[in-house]
């Protein structure tokens, strides 16, 4: 029982053949190859999943891949590379948010969802966003240290882009 | 983690949606997906098919519509939290909405979805209640309007018709001056409501408390209004002491739920300081 | 330029932040069948009949296999800690049942597929019948007289007794002050974020068998499961290089990943096995589950005399890996603590029950041990009236008394654990938040300030003191350090980093010596085919053992490259000094050679010295002469919620000395996640199982994690006393965040509820039984 399924992903158009049943994580990881998005749990909690699709933070795990038919995904694999890395890379990095690296995509990509909507903010602001992710390494508060660079690197970056 | 295997179709309309629920006894709505298919994933759920109504464009939107408020099925709950015209006039439920999962799942999860799905510790539905909410519903005999009060029956549990599709919730106009305020303990590990107590006040021109919905979540088999601690402030001036006057009476003819993480009596307490300090929170 | 001490960004994550790690999870092979397990739903039950035919028969399923189909082609997964003198019944864990399932998640029956989806179809076809039996789940009933028996040959379920140190009975009976309390050290599940998984690839023409797999300790894999799947050492190769977590939970080798082994090998095609969430908690060690009764002895003046304790470990239904040596020797010798206690004795008992085997999570042994004496401090201040603080101070371990023999024969090697006490009260602030917590009591309002003063054993370990307890293994750490023509540098460790940063620390130490830039030197480990014997990553012991190991591999190069150096200066070897990456002549500092110039001449070996070979790399074997003893104190201030028992995380304040830092940012992120974990058990952590052995807090949604918002930012700093017989002091600071934060936190609800009378709480701290607690303290019962 699978159907053809098209979604954009990380700019690229991607057709796959899917069950229904498959998960968009299932379809990054398996059909295109894309295994920086990581399987955490299984009960829509951990985060370690965590995309954007169509510019907002959701779980990949809890979305079929017939259910984003058309639709833009973001992966970690998308946001930048280490000749250019993403501003939220660069400040994960800088601010040693990651130990094991497992949940990091996951916790970058929800940063970047926190930071498209709150560009600034406050570190009870960032703790809360971060209730859908599960980190068992960093304790979070280097994480936390990481969102705050990264948003000061963004609006440093936007400042200069408005600037240009 | 992988679900049992099940047929797919994608609803272009809600009338589409009820034929395909008439069709195949066996087809289950899906939404934002963010309370079915955690379920299906642990194989504590089936469906032989999944009609996805989440691009029928009739189910979005938030409007104004005379003196009501119109919320489409559809609308998630970060459009909630963050909607102007719900922040202005309706804040319960946009902070009930704010207090849901987590950044996440708030970009998924549905207000329909997760008022049909009935959940007695949900967040929305304390709100849906202390606002006096309509819910829409879509069947293939045509719509019905229901009122929340009576819409929630028990864990899981709702009065919504076999068939049936949610397709919006409205709600009336708060009278003027009204205040409101959602409050919640969070289950540190599910994060749904031990207890989540939604309060919506208004006062009169002489102080006193003209209006008074105090809608309770987690506590019960199945989110309630606490009639006892509204009565009890019903035309008198809100003090701490009334407060906790009122706060006493909201186990009146409840039966409160226990699980491995709070008791009865626990839960029975919490309720009481929280509808407490909600109220005093309004002063 | 100085890398020692500096807070180098580190060399792992570019891959890790771009999405390019490969987890075990993340191997694709041409062929890759997949495997899911069937897992018993019963606690205690005889298999009398597996039918296996629908699901041989469904879509895709390539094989299934049964305890029975695996008799005699694959061995049991033995334990590999045996302690001495304990008696020790030490059964083996089948790959799969045969007769008997022993607890909910004990794998039945197997079934390889030509993808997830159809493997996990074809379990639901599986037909098991069960003969229920009696289970038991607690240590102590399961010891009482007609418990049912987990295996027959345990008597009592006695798994092993063991004993270490004696104490007068006078010491007791003659004493001015005797405190006797019982602790429960609650049931953990380690939950790192990446599930289990085992990836095998067999190739018959040449009988290598590859196994990617979630293992913190790639070696001691690759030793049992040789003798387990009957495959010669050298032809098994284990690589665990990105590994997501472990905690301990990945010492171990289980039995799903010998399975995916055999099956491999059986099929001839790759198989992937992956765990989910779920089974995460029925299938992977679980960590403490310890009821400790301790008796202190002391006088009112404050001094803390003897203590005895007696522990009952909960070791599931099958001694897991190195679990007989968690409660044993990792616990029991440091009962103690930080203080000088003339007498010690400890008497344990492993039990076996119907339940997930355990076995180490984050600190093993040491955060139940520091639990029960830092508990008995604040009870025995109590009992006195005096401030916790003050008989801390009376009873820590002296300056001046290191090395300090302790009553239970460890040699604590070096300390100063007045000036942590110190300075983490300095940094919190301890006599203005006593006066703040006096006036808000008077509001009504309790906050309290708990305290621990710990000491802890790293850097696991003399291989000597490990026969000597009975671990089956050795704990010295390899280093092979490998210059390359051009004078780039990689180093082969035995310690297998899962997100301690070693790539970076190690490569810290070489670049440091060398005189060479960072990014020339890499750091290579979890590949046994890469990588001489190496014992792995558990008990904080890689920086300590492991970077000991590189350092002397490093000197050993420079000796070798000095000789070299100094012939083609032309100088005697003496006059030779190296500085910054330039061999010189001293007092004719023209008269130089680079590093990268003197690795060039011996690989080319034109002209070397007399009796020296060509090429340039140097080889350690690290044996320590001791553990490494970490210490600190912290202190958290917390606020209680009278109404309703929530605990609010006001400040938590810790001070760690783990020797000399090589690198801080990684050594303060080992203190955050050590503490958020041990908060998590104080506070919302426990596995609980019902009295039939159904393990209730079966997922996420019931087992509560931490998460960033439970936490303030917490208050760190270092003090550094080198470790005084490795060549980089470092001691290890992978677990002192747990092992310190349990007992601070209850500490600081016990404090704040001084008011009601509490004395004791039973952990996690849920704010029912704390609110508890206070309606029993406020009704004077």
């Amino acid at each position: 029982m699978t159907t053809e399924v098209t979604i954009f992903v990380n700019g690229a158009e991607q057709t796959r053949a899917v069950e229904p049943r498959t998960l968009l994580v299932e379809f990054l990881r398996e059909g295109l190859g894309l295994t920086g998005t990581h399987v955490g749990c299984d009960t829509s909690q951990c985060g370690a999943c965590t995309v954007l699709l169509d510019g907002k933070a959701v779980k990949s795990c809890t979305v079929l891949a017939v259910q984003a038919a058309g639709q833009h995904v973001t992966t970690v694999e998308g946001i930048g590379s280490v000749e250019a890395l993403h501003p939220v890379q660069a400040a994960f990095w800088e601010k040693h948010g990651l130990q094991c690296g497992f949940c990091t995509p996951g916790v970058m990509m929800t940063a970047i969802g926190l930071l498209q909507e709150r560009p600034q903010p406050s570190e009870g602001e960032i703790r809360s966003a971060l209730d859908g992710v599960i980190c068992r390494c960093t304790g979070y508060q280097n994480i936390v240290r990481a969102v705050q660079d990264a948003a000061v690197r963004m609006a440093a970056r936007d400042a200069q882009t408005a600037s240009d | 983690m992988i679900a049992r295997a099940f047929e797919y179709t994608q609803a272009a309309s809600v009338a589409e949606a009820l034929a395909a629920l008439q069709q195949d006894r066996d087809a289950k709505l899906l939404a934002g997906g963010h309370s079915l298919l955690p379920l299906m994933k642990l194989r504590l759920a089936t469906a032989g098919r999944l009609v996805d109504i989440g691009r029928i464009a009739d189910l979005r939107g938030v409007r104004r519509d005379g003196d009501r408020i119109v919320v489409g099925a559809l609308t998630t709950h970060a459009v909630l939290a963050q909607n102007p015209l719900l922040r202005e006039m309706l804040p319960v439920l946009s902070a009930a909405a704010q207090e849901i999962g987590d950044l996440q799942v708030r970009n998924r999860g549905t207000i329909g979805g997760s008022i049909a799905h009935g959940d007695a510790a949900a967040d929305l539905p304390a709100a849906v209640l202390a606002l006096d909410a309509t819910l829409h519903v879509a069947t293939s005999a045509g719509e019905e309007s229901l009122p929340a009060e009576g819409f929630f029956l028990g864990p899981m549990m709702t009065a919504l018709p076999e068939g049936g599709l949610l397709t919006a919730v409205s709600f009336p106009l708060p009278p003027q001056g009204t205040r409101q305020a959602y409050r919640k303990v969070a289950h540190p590990a599910s994060g749904y409501a031990v207890v989540g107590v939604a309060a919506v006040l208004a006062m009169g021109e002489d102080g006193t408390v003209q209006y008074a919905r105090i809608a309770l979540t987690g506590a019960g088999a199945a989110p309630f209004r606490a009639h006892g601690v509204e009565a009890a402030l019903l035309d008198r001036t809100l003090s701490a002491e009334l407060a906790a006057e009122a706060a006493g009476r909201v186990g009146d003819r409840v039966e409160f739920a226990g699980d491995l993480y709070a008791s009865p009596s626990y839960r029975r307490r919490l309720a009481e300081v929280h509808v407490r300090r909600t109220l005093m929170g309004l002063l | 330029m100085q890398l020692i001490g500096v807070p180098q960004k580190r060399v792992e994550d570019p891959r890790l932040i771009t999405g390019r790690g490969r987890y075990t999870e993340d191997v694709r092979l041409p062929g890759m069948l997949h495997a899911a397990i069937l897992r018993s739903p019963r606690a205690h039950a005889r298999i009398q009949e597996i039918d296996v035919a629908a699901a041989q028969a469904a879509d895709g399923v390539v094989a299934v296999y049964t305890g029975r189909d695996l008799a005699g082609k694959l061995g049991p997964i033995p334990t590999a800690w045996l302690p001495p003198d304990s008696d020790i019944k030490a059964t083996a864990h089948p790959a799969l049942a045969v007769d008997t399932v022993r607890y909910v998640g004990d794998g039945v029956a197997m079934v390889v597929a030509e993808s997830a989806a159809a493997a996990r179809d074809a379990i639901d076809r599986i037909k098991v019948r069960y003969e229920p039996m009696a289970a038991v789940v607690d240590q102590a009933q399961a010891m009482a007289e007609g418990a049912p028996l987990v295996h027959e040959d345990a008597p009592g379920n006695v798994a092993f007794h063991w004993k270490a140190g004696t104490v007068p009975e006078e010491a007791f009976t003659g004493a001015e002050v005797v405190v006797r309390r019982t602790f429960r050290q609650q049931r953990l599940i380690p939950n790192p974020m990446e599930p289990r998984a085992a990836v095998a690839q067999y190739d018959p023409s040449t009988g290598d068998l590859t196994l990617w797999a979630t293992s913190q300790n790639p070696h001691i894999h690759r030793v049992l499961l040789s003798s387990v799947l009957g495959i010669p050492e050298h032809r098994l190769r284990v690589v665990s290089v990105d590994v997501g977590g472990g905690f301990g939970s990945k010492i171990a080798c289980y039995p799903d990943e010998a399975l995916t082994a055999y099956a491999a090998m059986a099929l001839g095609r790759p198989v992937k096995w992956a765990e989910t969430r779920v089974e995460h908690f029925q299938a992977t060690t679980h960590g403490r589950d310890m009821v400790i009764d301790v008796e202190l002895a002391g006088r009112r003046d404050g001094t803390m005399t003897a203590i005895r304790v007696k522990n009952l470990a909960n070791m599931g239904a099958y001694l897991s890996t190195a679990a007989p040596g968690v409660p044993t020797i990792l616990f029991g010798l440091i009962v103690t603590g930080a203080y000088t206690f003339q007498h010690a004795a400890v008497d344990v008992y492993g039990v076996f029950t119907h339940t997930t085997p355990t076995d180490a999570y984050r600190g093993a042994g040491r955060p139940e041990a520091t639990y029960l004496v830092e508990r008995m401090v604040d009870l025995f201040a109590g009992e006195i009236g005096m401030d916790p603080i003050e008989v801390r101070r009376r009873n820590l371990v002296r300056p001046e008394a290191f090395p300090y023999q302790s009553a239970l024969g460890l040699t604590y090697d070096s300390g100063n654990y007045q000036r942590a006490l110190d300075q983490a009260l300095e940094t919190v602030g301890y006599e203005e938040i006593r006066r703040e917590q006096a006036a808000l009591r008077q509001k009504g309002r309790y906050i309290g300030i708990g305290c621990t003063s710990y000491v802890e054993i790293s850097g696991l370990g003399p291989s000597e003191v490990a026969g000597a307890v009975g671990f089956q293994g050795g704990l010295w750490e390899s280093a092979n350090i490998r210059v390359h023509p051009s004078g780039k540098v990689t180093v082969f460790t035995g310690g297998s980093p899962h997100g301690q940063g070693e790539e970076t620390t190690f490569a810290q130490i070489v670049a440091d010596r060398f005189g060479v830039p960072l990014a020339d030197v890499e750091v290579v480990h979890g590949d046994t085919a890469r990588i001489a014997m190496g014992w792995g990553t558990y008990g904080s012991r890689t920086t300590a053992v492991g970077g000991s190991a590189i350092a002397v591999a490093a000197d050993r190069v420079i000796d070798k490259a000095r000789k070299i150096a100094a012939h083609m200066l032309e100088a005697a070897e003496e006059d030779i000094e190296f500085r910054a990456g330039r061999f010189a002549v001293r007092g004719a500092p023209e008269r130089a050679q680079t590093f990268q110039a003197v690795t060039l001449q011996a690989y080319l070996a034109w002209n070397l010295p007399e009796g020296v070979e060509p090429a340039l790399e140097a080889a350690a074997y690290y044996n320590p002469s001791n553990f490494t003893f970490p210490f600190g104190t912290h202190i958290a201030v917390v606020e209680v919620d009278a109404e309703t028992g929530d605990v609010q995380l006001l400040r938590y304040v810790a001070v760690d000395d783990c020797g000399k830092v090589i690198n801080p940012l990684i050594a303060e992120g080992q203190v955050h996640g050590g503490i958020v974990q041990g908060i998590g058990q104080a506070l919302w952590e426990g596995a609980v199982y019902s009295a039939d052995g159904q393990l209730l807090t079966g997922s996420l949604l019931d087992y509560a994690m931490p998460k960033a918002r439970f936490f303030p930012a917490f208050e760190t700093a270092f003090t550094e006393t080198p470790a005084p017989h490795n060549p980089i002091g470092a001691k290890g600071i992978g677990e002192t965040g747990t092992i310190a934060a349990t007992p601070t936190i209850v500490n600081a609800v016990v404090d704040a509820l001084q008011p009601f009378g509490v004395q004791d709480l039973a952990m996690p701290l849920w704010p029912e039984r704390v609110h508890q607690a206070i309606q029993a303290g406020r009704n004077g019962r």
